[in-house]
């Protein structure tokens, strides 16, 4: 079990929080412009990154906010957490290595 | 490869069983193939096994970046059953189980085929709406699957509480007679072996790194950790990396990579007849003929390729099953382990070709890919040979994203399955 830093009300397990994918997809500004490649990309495509990966958790039984976060997606080491609306800090090589060298 | 029969058994015995070699070779990486596939579990080897059994394709290498065995096609819970909802995953999955019931003769090596039923269990009234659907369906597609009151539940498989005071009763369930297990390692081993007796070059230890693409997109070969491989057709079964390898080649996937966990008791004897497998309250059981209880849990909420996962979906499944069958309350859990399986939005997989030439894809199986070993194998053998898919495999494509053509599997059974 994941221990996860809400940014407002601190480090709780992870059965407080519900997981909302992959963050920074933005919802289409004029729905109606899209083609279906714009919307398959929208709708479907996710980056899967063997290595670090932004997504968007939510404290549910807690505070209940979105929050954004960075997760390694070998180790499950959570790198940061970040407001919603926010941009990670700048990224280190040092942290975002995989303690097995991704080789796991 | 020396065959198996009761007449080599015996002859082997007066030398006490060491003059057997090895089950398949180890061969340096031959500088070019005509084919290569990417990914040495279950899919991927018997895609190469389909190539030169039947369609004429020898030289063949299949890479693998671990061992043979050693990914997700060890990781599972080897329940195999076809009754699928959709008339084109009812195809699919049927055309594996018709092989599976050949597949020990067809390979020389018993993969310990046990058709002894898959019991799906239904706990409230969408359940039984739901699965008496599957059944009707299921029949009109020449799929045998019938209907089990609760009483008719017990008698099949004892073990299973029926009395009303569960917090999920048991309402009846849907069983697939020829639904069923097989020993997932020889299902690993037999294709390997039977593959490598026909031509198949089998490279472990021998990681992928780059995909090389020809000035008019075509595929050239792949850069490996044991050097450069030329091949015209590049067939990628690579299961949880998926994304990773198809990346290489520039190509975005609706793909998202999740621990799955499975789990076994210590062994016990004899107790538990047939595949239990409830979607509602999230357990899949049955029992290995060495005698443990083999458990499958649900996927983490979040994706990742750390092959473990969390104790608390362990736990909330072994709940689950202390509620179906009290017997098994003081049975301690001897060992768990994690898989990690590529999911598609309509958790239906993708078999097909790609926007780049030469460049073939098996992916998306998901939580349910062992059941489809062989007939996935074979259609995708089939669509690498004549560049084309085969009539089974010819909805399962990328473009059905764009397209909104969904094989929804996900919406009938309302879970991962």
């Amino acid at each position: 079990m994941l221990l996860i830093k809400c940014p407002f009300c601190g480090p709780r397990p992870e059965l407080e929080f519900s997981y909302g994918g992959e963050a920074h997809i933005a919802r289409p500004q004029d729905p109606m412009s899209l083609d279906d490649e714009a919307w398959t990309e929208y709708l479907y495509i996710r980056s899967n990154p063997r290595g670090v990966h932004a997504e968007r958790w939510r404290h549910i039984n807690g505070c209940g906010r979105f929050f954004n976060a960075r997760r390694n997606t070998i180790s499950d080491e959570i790198l940061e957490t970040y407001m919603i609306g926010g941009s990670p800090a700048p990224v280190s090589e040092e942290k975002d290595r995989s303690p097995k060298g991704g080789a796991v | 490869m020396k065959r198996f029969s009761a007449f080599s058994l015996v002859r082997a015995a007066l030398s006490g069983q060491s003059t057997w070699p090895r089950q398949w070779r180890s061969p340096e990486p031959k500088p070019s193939y005509d084919v290569v596939i990417v990914g040495g579990g279950g899919h991927g080897l018997a895609t190469a096994f389909y190539l030169a059994e039947r369609y004429g394709v020898r030289n063949v290498a299949v890479v693998e970046k671990g061992w043979i065995g050693g990914g997700n096609t060890g990781r599972n819970t080897t329940i195999i059953r076809s009754n699928y909802l959709f008339d084109e995953s009812a195809r699919l999955y049927d055309h594996a189980l018709k092989l599976w019931e050949g597949l020990s003769n067809a390979l020389n090596y018993n993969v310990m085929y046990s058709p002894r039923g898959v019991l799906m269990l239904a706990h409230n009234i969408h359940d039984v709406q739901s699965f008496k659907r599957h059944v009707h369906a299921n029949r009109l597609n020449g799929i045998d699957n019938e209907w089990l009151s609760p009483q008719e539940c017990k008698e099949y498989c004892p073990p299973l509480n029926v009395g009303g005071e569960m917090r999920y009763p048991i309402l009846g369930a849907a069983l697939q007679r020829r639904g069923g297990t097989a020993r997932h390692d020889a299902v690993a081993w037999g294709y390997a072996r039977a593959a490598d007796a026909r031509g198949v070059d089998i490279i472990e230890n021998c990681e992928v790194t780059g995909i090389r693409r020809a000035a008019s997109g075509h595929v050239e070969g792949i850069e490996t950790t044991r050097g450069y491989i030329r091949a015209n057709k590049v067939g990628v079964a690579a299961a949880g990396n998926t994304s990773v390898v198809m990346g290489m080649a520039g190509i975005r996937l609706p793909l998202e990579s999740f621990p799955l966990q499975a789990l076994v008791s210590e062994p016990v004897k004899p107790v538990f007849p047939c595949v239990v497998m409830s979607n509602t309250i999230h357990a899949y059981i049955s029992q290995s003929d060495k005698g443990e209880l083999v458990i499958g849990a649900g996927t983490d909420a979040y994706t990742s390729y750390s092959q473990r996962g969390a104790l608390h979906i362990a736990n909330h499944t072994l709940d689950a099953i202390c509620e179906l069958a009290p017997m098994f309350r003081r049975l301690r859990m001897l060992r768990n382990w994690g898989g990690v399986v590529d999911v598609t939005p309509d958790r239906s997989p993708i078999i097909a070709k790609t926007p780049v030439p030469g460049l073939y894809l098996n992916c998306g199986w998901g939580t349910g890919g062992f059941k489809a070993t062989p007939g996935s194998g074979d259609v995708f053998a089939w669509t690498i040979a004549r560049n084309e898919p085969h009539p089974i495999n010819a909805p399962f494509t990328i473009e059905r994203f764009r397209e909104g053509v969904m094989i929804d599997e996900a919406a009938a059974a309302a879970v991962a399955h």
